[in-house]
């Protein structure tokens, strides 16, 4: 589904990304987990563009999106992302928040739009806030939001970038429950977090990265059962 | 007194044009700001040095001195230029009268002038919406085009009227240098009323008020509004 080969990414003389290969099959979950500043968000923002790559390959079922000619707007399409940070737009209902990718981008109708969009709130149970602004949800609240905005698209993957790292705490479960949901249907996700409970629990692969290398990969079991590399096992030592 | 209340009839045509002036001048002012701040904004260099190039200079230069180089500079150019072209390429005459109506020099220069600072009025709201936002956008399928268009310049626009307001006001008042041209605005026609009657003190007091009763109620009216939005954002 994904596959990573040799990307570079600098900011400037700061090397960010060093050499990163790593495949995403159909339907997998994949943890990246790592110290701030090991470059996992940014590895995240290349999958879909929001960083431009300084080397490499990053084929997404089978479009090479460095390629020049690729149209990255519609690889976009197939690529859901959820933020830390949630982005919803504010000037937008909830519903008008998921609806209006799918009707400026795919060009579908209000009501068909509209239909899906009450779906995706009712399965992130939030059918009761369809007409409110994002300001009067709660970070969990609009975070679950967010990830049917993303849904709404149709994508082949989803990305999630630390999507419960800026909420409290308490709402930390409802997001995660949203995205087991998912896992479960079968949505391939890679995921970039902190939840070391989530990784272990949903995830069906974790990598580690540090300092902008993929130090290692495994299943949840290898990497938090027995972790090869020292760094990995430092990493580990301090947050578990 | 006297004087000066049968001076207001003439006052008032002269804040009547001071208004229009003032309106159409930053009306059109919007639409060049919006196009200088999209291309400061573009990704193609040409365009920000172009964008970049007008806005300095028209910040950077007085707005009197602008005035008379559109109502008495332009002129002389094109009859320059056109001699020039008549006499190397032979070219056929195509102006006869080079002078400029005053009223379409005085438009021109404050619009121009106003375009330049209202340029960055609206390149600082798009920049002050979240990077978030566009980056939303954009992760959704929409082109840069629809990102700007339906996400980024709906919540700059909140933002940007207040300073926009502002806009108007420092407009407002800039407009009295068009007495250099002989725009009869509500300067000019407090200056032709005192050449009159000689009652200075009591003539521009009154164009003065006229001003301020203006540009009070509407800087009130922004506050208001700057109040409303911060709550609706």
């Amino acid at each position: 589904m994904i596959e990573v080969k040799n990307l570079y990414k600098n900011f400037g003389k700061l090397e960010v990304l060093k050499d990163v290969n790593c495949r995403v099959a159909l339907q997998e979950v994949v943890c990246v987990i790592g110290p701030s500043g090991s470059g996992k968000s940014t590895f995240l923002r290349c999958i879909n563009m929001l960083e431009q790559p300084t080397s490499g390959e990053i084929w997404i079922d089978g479009v090479n999106l460095l390629d020049k000619k690729t149209n990255i707007n519609s690889v976009r399409q197939d690529v859901g992302m959820v933020f830390q940070r949630f982005n919803l737009f504010p000037h937008k209902t909830a519903l008008e928040n998921i609806t209006l990718a799918p009707m400026k981008v795919k060009n579908l109708s209000r009501e068909d739009a509209e239909k899906t969009a009450r779906d995706l709130l009712n399965k992130v149970g939030l059918s009761d806030k369809t007409d409110v602004y994002p300001d009067q949800l709660s970070g969990g609240q609009q975070q679950r939001v967010a990830i049917a905005r993303a849904l709404a698209m149709h994508p082949k993957v989803m990305l999630f970038d630390e999507p419960t790292s800026a909420l409290d705490p308490e709402m930390v479960g409802e997001v995660l429950s949203v995205m087991k949901d998912l896992a479960r249907e079968g949505m391939t996700m890679v995921v970039v977090t902190h939840e070391m409970g989530f990784a272990r629990e949903v995830g069906d692969r974790v990598i580690f990265m540090d300092e902008g290398r993929l130090v290692e990969e495994g299943t949840p079991d290898q990497v938090f059962g027995s972790p090869r590399n020292d760094r990995t096992k430092l990493f580990l030592s301090k947050i578990l | 007194m006297d004087v000066a209340i049968q001076s207001l009839p003439l006052l008032f045509k002269g804040l009547e044009l001071t208004l229009i002036i003032t309106l159409g001048s930053v009306g059109i002012g919007c639409i060049i700001g919006m196009v200088a701040a999209l291309s400061r904004l573009s990704g193609k260099r040409w365009l920000r040095l172009l964008a970049t190039a007008y806005v300095d200079f028209f910040r950077g230069t007085p707005l009197l001195v602008q005035i008379l180089l559109v109502y008495y500079g332009i002129p002389v150019l094109l009859q320059d230029s056109q001699e020039f072209l008549m006499n190397t390429f032979g070219m056929p005459q195509l102006i006869h009268n080079y002078a400029m109506p005053r009223l379409i020099a005085a438009v021109i220069a404050c619009s121009i002038n106003s375009g330049a600072y209202i340029a960055e009025i609206f390149r600082a709201g798009v920049q002050s919406i979240e990077k978030g936002q566009m980056e939303a956008a954009r992760s959704l399928g929409m082109t840069h085009g629809q990102a700007m268009r339906y996400i980024i310049l709906p919540q700059a626009v909140k933002r940007v009227i207040p300073p926009l307001g502002n806009e108007f006001i420092a407009m407002l008042k800039d407009t009295s240098l068009l007495s250099v041209i002989g725009i009869i605005e509500l300067t000019k026609s407090g200056m032709l009323v005192v050449a009159r009657t000689y009652e200075a003190f009591a003539i521009y007091i009154t164009v003065a008020i006229f001003y301020l009763v203006i540009t009070f109620t509407l800087s009130r009216y922004i506050d208001y509004l700057e109040r409303r939005l911060k709550t609706g954002d």
